[in-house]
């Protein structure tokens, strides 16, 4: 026998099998790849000429495969959009796949070389995009933006996506994915509640503390948040950075420049939500609440605002009470000084389409992405999902709820004034010493000044890693 | 007659042990290797990094904090835990039958729900504002005690600590039942006539004879305590926090590889955490082993 067999005479199946998981993902791989780098992707169907009625050159009977996310949203929409390439593309077979765990699925696909041609990368556990895009797997998709709509006469694919949409899908200069959904970050109250109360929705922070101290007087918590998973007070926080230090104080923060996170309205906006805690305007135990357990205290009106995105209406159903009326309002300036106008949204889209390099039938991938792109399909996603599409105009002319009403309404008031921070799915790790350090600074246990000293250094560290693959924007 | 039996030995070895290669020993090696290399999980080509990994994880100052809390666990669980048991397994030789008997079965129950289900009952018990151990405090006059336990840092590693003991516990008490109870009673009466107490019977008499069981739980739950991971991932704010005073080993695993992409480093910290386990598991069977007491 070998030396070894001394030492694993013990059993320690659980650190086996804990060891295992992680190279259990690699095993399929493996073989074909890690270890010899073996390229092993089908040849690519040829495709078609281009013409006006097929800009993408979209070879009329090459199969498609498509592979969504099959979570809140179901996955009909997605099927609605096969069925429309389909009576384009008669001869076209679309293998149609609606998962849950998408990225667990897909990753030895990518890795084996045979992904299939459209992908939904959503979900937990979805594959990291930027890892995505460093390691060469996701194709450009600037033809299809440059292709004319599907159903909008005169305008391109790129001209009907809402503010940021492509922004939010480009990596170091190339656009590879495109989000389906339009996320909207924003503070949320009963309009209901409001009204009976006399309370009206600040406009500015100082608005904000004096009414804080009436609502508590009037025996309400002021604030919950969902403190389980403090990226939800982030959001607020960093909202009204923005607005104070405008979009340069945003790309500072993405580019990883130096002292970006001692920047005015970063520490600004940190002391006003320190103080939020420290005037005990926040729920008390809040901290500790899972998203669902937040939610549904501020749905009982135990508090007056709840800082979430745009999905919280839908999230909602069948816990807030009727006439709840639920409406998001835009998170207030911070002073009179600010750079954006007080109407700027946070805003982003998800529900990731992406093509993969090699995938057999991209020319096919991308013509179903503009088929699920046009307004069509967008609209009757609205329908079914109370949900924002992606593409603008969208929900013109449908009866919206309260909720989803409010979010629309902040869009068009934002007009060009939107942004969004890219370092969350830039710098995962970066990500994680912002929410740490704003779950401390919240609950009192660091001051403002710590809070940026703090995500600095990890900024800092992050900027000179060099396993980082950096973006610029 | 003899090379039938050949053909039967093998006939129903070698399929496990192909697949014990092939599913553990296999991916234990590719594991090693991943973590001598950049690989990202999705990319078909992993660059040679040497062992970069292993260096970087001297300065994570995340998984340090991950180190620290396991090592927490480590000395606390397997103590608490086996405590608990001994002393409700020998308390239970005391009873009658029939009562010992139920208790061992109510004992018995967590070990029945999954360690999921556990870590989401018991973040219901901790929630602040409307779980059962607040309201309890407050039910009976001891307000100033409630607090979100889940929380704050000083309490979080405790309170994870407190449902590892819970749900463990009960199978311990129906291991050392088992042992007790193979214990020949006449060594018990033997102890009595020479005076002794129970205290002086429990450490002079049961504990020794029982050394082999416990000596194998302390393994179970230090490698349990290694772990985790459920535990944390469904119960703690953040999961890991708060600002990673309930981070364990796996939980930076997992995160580094499935949210960073990073799964050579990733591999760096399950092989670390392999010889760890490793290192444990034979420490602790080895230092039981110097002496074995015989039952004459």
């Amino acid at each position: 026998m070998n030396p070894d067999s001394q030492l694993t005479r013990y059993p320690t199946r659980r650190a086996l099998l804990r060891t295992a998981a992680v190279a259990a993902v690699t095993v399929p791989a493996l073989a074909g790849c890690v270890t010899s780098g073996k390229d092993s992707s089908g040849e690519p169907a040829e495709g078609a000429e281009k013409t006006t009625d097929n800009p993408l050159g979209v070879k009329a009977d090459a199969p498609l495969e498509v592979v969504v996310f099959k979570g809140g949203y179901g996955d009909d929409y997605a099927i609605k959009a096969e069925a429309a390439y389909t009576a384009r593309y008669p001869q076209a077979k679309i293998d149609h796949k609606g998962l849950q765990k998408v990225g667990e699925a897909m990753q030895p696909r990518f890795v084996g070389g045979n992904p299939p041609d459209v992908v939904d990368n959503t979900g937990a556990g979805r594959l990291d995009i930027g890892t995505l895009v460093s390691a060469g797997q996701v194709s450009d998709l600037a033809d299809l933006l440059d292709a004319p709509s599907l159903d909008q006469p005169g305008k391109k694919v790129r001209d009907t996506l809402l503010p940021g949409v492509i922004d939010d899908g480009t990596f170091a200069g190339k656009t590879v994915a495109l989000n389906f959904t339009y996320t909207v970050w924003g503070l949320w109250y009963s309009k209901s509640l409001f009204a009976e109360r006399g309370w009206t929705f600040p406009k500015t922070w100082a608005e904000m503390t004096a009414l804080n101290a009436e609502i508590k007087k009037a025996g309400v918590a002021p604030w919950t948040y969902q403190g389980k998973y403090p990226e939800y007070i982030n959001d607020p926080l960093l909202t009204m950075a923005a607005k104070a230090g405008g979009l340069d104080l945003v790309k500072a923060v993405d580019n990883l420049q130096p002292g970006a996170w001692k920047q005015e309205g970063l520490v600004q906006a940190a002391t006003a939500f320190a103080e939020l805690a420290g005037q005990g305007y926040l729920m008390s135990g809040s901290e500790a609440l899972s998203h669902t357990e937040a939610q549904a205290a501020w749905c009982q009106k135990k508090a007056a605002f709840i800082p979430c995105g745009s999905w919280l209406e839908a999230e909602q159903k069948g816990v807030a009470p009727a006439g709840f009326d639920m409406v998001m309002g835009t998170v207030p300036a911070l002073s009179s000084s600010d750079r954006l106008p007080v109407t700027a949204v946070q805003a982003a889209s998800s529900e990731s389409y992406v093509v993969p390099a090699k995938a057999k039938n991209v020319a096919g991938g991308k013509e179903y992405l503009r088929h699920l792109f046009s307004k069509e399909s967008a609209t009757a996603f609205a329908q079914a999902n109370s949900t924002l599409p992606a593409v603008e105009g969208a929900t013109d002319g449908l009866t919206l709820s309260s909720g989803l009403g409010s979010v629309r309404d902040a869009v068009t008031a934002a007009g060009t004034d939107t942004f969004s921070y890219k370092f969350r799915t830039w710098y995962g790790p970066l990500a994680k010493a912002v929410d740490d350090a704003t779950g401390e600074l919240v609950n009192k246990r660091i001051s403002p000044a710590d809070w940026s000293t703090r995500i600095q250094k990890a900024a800092d560290a992050l900027a000179k890693d060099t396993t980082v693959t950096k973006y610029t924007r | 007659m003899r090379h039938g039996r050949w053909r039967f030995l093998l006939g129903a070895l070698v399929p496990a042990l192909v697949l014990h290669v092939v599913f553990v020993l296999s991916p234990y090696a590719q594991a090693f290797y991943l973590s001598l290399t950049d690989w990202t999980g999705v990319a078909g080509q992993a660059s040679f990094v040497g062992v970069d990994n292993y260096v970087r994880l001297g300065g994570d100052s995340l998984f340090l904090d991950a180190v620290r809390n396991n090592l927490v666990l480590l000395a606390v669980v397997p103590l608490v835990t086996i405590g608990i048991g001994l002393f409700l397994a020998s308390m239970l030789r005391h009873s009658p039958a029939r009562i010992g008997q139920g208790y061992r079965i109510v004992y018995f129950f967590p070990q029945l729900l999954s360690l999921v289900v556990i870590a989401v009952l018991w973040s219901f018990v901790y929630n602040p504002n409307t779980g059962l151990l607040n309201s309890g405090l407050r039910a009976i006059g001891l307000d100033g005690l409630a607090r979100s336990w889940l929380a704050e840092p000083a309490w979080a590693l405790g309170a994870v600590m407190a449902v590892l003991v819970w749900s463990s516990v009960g199978f311990y008490v129906v291991l050392f039942s088992a042992a007790i109870e193979g214990i020949p009673v006449e060594l018990f009466e033997a102890a009595k006539l020479d005076g002794a107490g129970r205290w002086a019977t429990f450490w002079k008499v049961t504990l020794p004879l029982v050394r082999e069981s416990v000596q194998v739980a302390f393994v179970y739950l230090g490698i349990a305590a290694l772990d985790a991971f459920a535990v944390v991932q469904i119960m703690t704010v953040g999961p890991g926090g708060p600002d990673g005073a309930t981070e364990v080993i796996g939980m930076s695993l997992y995160r580094t590889a499935f949210s960073y992409g990073k799964f050579g480093y990733a591999s760096a910290m399950g092989v670390a955490l392999f010889f760890a386990t490793l290192t444990l598991a034979v420490l602790a069977l080895r230092a039981g082993r110097r002496e074995r007491l015989e039952l004459a």
